[in-house]
């Protein structure tokens, strides 16, 4: 306990003698985030300094082995960090799918020499990772996807198409899909594979979201030449680490629905915007949706709490993790649609001053997607009923 | 603090499950009701229960008790929602104890606790005037006479109040209805001249009692804590008392959903189970996701009111609105997943909503936990 103490007051005395000033308010628009990558351009001389600082320590992947340029933490550490960062409202120094997850599958199922290539410029936000695991064909049925992967001895020719590609335009490696046996029954014959998309034959073309922004490309293989020494994991056992994949995208997503530490809680921005009166927000049937959100939000978050603390004296989460996927992005859709009423006529203000870019109704927009990407809504509860209810 | 229960609650609630499960099942229930039974439970259920030291979980150890705490008799209460076992746990060891412990002078602590302890003593609280829970708009009143008081005014809803010993009453020594100050608590006996009693049969089959008092003389050593300061321990009393009501419900939440999915299972139409259809299956999907927000709304609540958290009154709100949210939930569709079985009073589901909705009234329901739950936030 007393090393824990110590690490505590190590870390806030690093923290604030190292995170910027401007890296300290919670982000107010998406531009905020730092991604990384051969083309990212910082927003500010700050934002660089951030992440280069975390990174120099590992701390961008706290609980990643030392060995690797990780942080090296155990639990307690890491959760320490995430106190301490917290305490200053400190930002996330790098956002990353790399992080997030192809650097937990390679950590879990990847070689050594996928380890030592691509972790450490995962950690140091060099290189930005996009997915390629939907296809127009192949949403909610992704064991179904068609991109294929043909054997020419020491690598495989890839040809098809992907879709809802995370900033594929901007990535500069992706993780990918591909159907490496044509024979197998739909789930066994897909690998897991990585390339380079400046290989030639990677065409990602952006898609134009209700929202008007371009999160998410369709990404065409042309003849792309993937070598076998890309493969994570056997030839044929992809989707083992594809599930493994989706559940933590699942949980990642799930953590929408809960509020950011130091921003203000629905309930609050209620009351500035309609007004108190008598103790209670002005308009008795907004306030109502308002309280029975927060009560769900709350009880939410709480729930994530138990769970993890279960996983912490033994339990797995496992199909759990499509509870709090299901459950965390419903919320969050709730939340917006309630933002929506709450900013009133300012909600519809598209484009122009003040309007943060139109980030109230562009952000309501995005969260109809959260219920679909990582697996829709109904696709979870049919997790839910068939792998913890037992329902056939 | 962790978000799970210990060793030592663990292997409470599997006594508890049990025991429950052997000695008070819905059956019992449902032969109480049949027979009329005046007191809604089976006095050797109780002694029982007293042998066990359960009546003494809450009460501190210097008045003879366990100190076990709320986590722990939280697991009790919640088994007892899945059978249904009605019995003066609620009344006597949870809310009277707590009130008197909250308020009693040592005197009274140590008279009263010890007999509950010892299960030789049975309580009722009684709060309600109105057919909804309003603690700060009490009218009745207590008027100072000689060395003692004149009870006058009425009461409602007073779970237990028809066979408790000793009736542990909120009424007003001084200011008006809405006032938090003026507000005494009264311990009296059931059976004094100028109680009247009326028994109320619910709809849950237990016993409750719309009580006048009448004139009632009673000396000063009725009176727990302190003249026109008892809002305090009383509204500690009902956070612990709805704490207890979500554990209770959430067993019903929990229970319900368990054998609405055994039926799901067993019952064929089309030639097919009924559970292969994705329209129940995504229902019972999401009725399993809310019963999950809900082990930990009422673990969070109890824990917080052991550790004596600020927060408590915000966090039982959380978990009573919650559950009165997701046990009308369960027991509807319960019913309506079972069909017409599910309508029959020979099938067990039945008490199981019957139960539910008065437990979610008792002490506020939903929109008084909501209100509440906003007002503590500041909206």
């Amino acid at each position: 306990m007393a090393d824990l103490q110590t690490f505590r007051q190590e870390t806030r005395d690093w923290l604030e003698e190292n995170c910027p000033p401007s890296m300290r308010f919670p982000i107010t628009n998406s531009d905020d985030s730092c991604w990384g990558g051969r083309n990212w351009i910082f927003k500010s001389e700050e934002q660089k300094q951030w992440m280069e600082r975390m990174a120099a320590r590992g701390w961008t992947a706290p609980d990643w082995p030392a060995e690797y340029g990780g942080g090296g933490l155990n639990k307690a550490e890491t959760k320490i960090l995430k106190e301490e960062m917290a305490r200053i409202n400190a930002r996330s120094p790098l956002d990353s799918f790399g992080i997030w997850m192809i650097g937990p599958a390679l950590l879990k199922f990847g070689s050594e020499a996928l380890k030592q290539q691509h972790l450490p410029p995962i950690i140091r936000g060099e290189i930005r990772w996009c997915q390629g695991y939907s296809e127009p064909g192949a949403g909610s049925d992704l064991a179904g996807l068609q991109a294929k992967g043909e054997d020419r001895g020491d690598h495989f020719i890839a040809n098809g198409q992907k879709v809802w590609t995370s900033y594929a335009d901007k990535c500069d490696w992706m993780f990918c899909l591909l159907r490496t046996d044509f024979e197998a029954k739909k789930q066994m014959g897909i690998s897991l594979v990585l390339f380079d998309m400046a290989t030639p034959g990677v065409t990602p073309k952006p898609i134009k979201l209700i929202s008007g922004s371009s999160p998410f490309c369709e990404t065409f293989l042309d003849d792309v030449r993937v070598e076998k020494d890309q493969v994570v994991g056997e030839i044929n056992q992809g989707w083992t680490i594809a599930k493994y994949l989706l559940t933590h995208e699942r949980e990642m997503i799930g953590g929408f629905g809960l509020t950011d530490a130091g921003s203000d809680t629905l309930g609050q921005i209620a009351a500035k915007s309609v007004g108190v009166k008598e103790g209670r927000i002005n308009n008795s049937l907004l306030r109502a949706d308002v309280l029975k959100w927060e009560i769900d939000s709350a009880a939410f978050a709480m729930t994530a709490e138990r769970v993890t603390d279960e996983v912490k004296s033994g339990h797995g989460v496992g199909a759990t993790s499509a509870m709090l996927k299901y459950y965390g992005t419903e919320l969050n859709k709730r939340r917006y649609e309630l933002m929506m009423k709450i900013d009133g006529s300012d909600a519809m203000i598209w484009d122009g001053a003040n309007s943060n870019g139109g980030w109230t109704p562009r952000t309501w927009l995005r969260t109809k997607g959260n219920s679909i990407e990582g697996g829709t809504s109904e696709v979870q509860l049919n997790i839910i009923a068939k792998n913890i209810l037992g329902l056939g | 603090m962790a978000l799970v229960i210990n060793e030592e609650q663990q292997m409470l609630k599997e006594s508890a499950q049990g025991f429950l499960a052997e000695f008070a099942p819905v059956a019992e229930l449902r032969k109480q009701r049949d027979a009329g039974s005046e007191k809604g439970y089976a006095d050797n259920l109780w002694a029982q229960m007293v042998d066990m030291g359960w009546a003494a979980i809450l009460v501190p150890e210097a008045y003879g008790g366990l100190e076990f705490g709320h986590v722990g008799m939280g697991q009790i209460v919640e088994q007892s929602g899945r059978t249904l076992t009605a019995s003066p746990l609620f009344s006597t060891a949870i809310l009277g104890v707590t009130a008197i412990n909250q308020a009693g002078s040592e005197e009274q602590k140590a008279e009263l606790l010890s007999a509950i302890a010892g299960g030789e003593l049975t309580t009722a609280l009684a709060v309600d005037e109105s057919i909804h829970h309003a603690p700060t708009e009490i009218g009745m009143s207590a008027s100072a006479k000689g060395q003692g008081y004149i009870l006058n005014g009425s009461k409602r809803f007073v779970a237990d109040g028809s066979t408790a010993d000793r009736l542990i009453v909120a009424a007003r020594t001084s200011g008006d209805a809405g006032d938090i100050n003026g507000i005494s608590l009264f311990i009296v006996d059931r059976t004094a001249a100028g109680v009247e009693v009326e028994r109320t049969q619910m709809v849950d089959c237990r016993n409750y009692a719309n009580i006048n008092f009448n004139h009632l003389e009673v000396p000063q050593s009725a009176l727990l804590g302190e003249e026109g300061r008892g809002f305090q321990a009383l509204s500690a009393t009902l956070d612990v008392g709805n704490a207890y009501l979500a554990a209770e419900l959430l067993g019903i939440a929990q229970q319900t959903f368990d054998t609405t999915l055994q039926y799901l299972k067993e019952r064929k139409q089309f030639g097919v189970l009924i559970g292969s259809f994705q329209a129940l299956q995504h229902r019972a999907a999401h009725w399993w996701s809310e019963v999950e927000l809900c082990k930990s709304v009422v673990l969070k609540a109890l824990q917080a009111l052991d550790k004596g958290d600020d927060n408590s009154p915000l966090l039982v709100s959380i978990a009573k609105a919650k559950l009165c949210e997701v046990s009308e939930l369960a027991t509807n569709e319960a019913i309506q997943m079972h069909g017409g079985i599910g309508m029959t009073d020979e099938y067990d589901i039945g008490f199981y909503i019957k139960r539910a909705r008065p437990a979610a009234m008792l002490f506020g329901d939903y929109s008084y936990h909501g209100d509440r739950f906003a007002l503590l936030s500041g909206y």
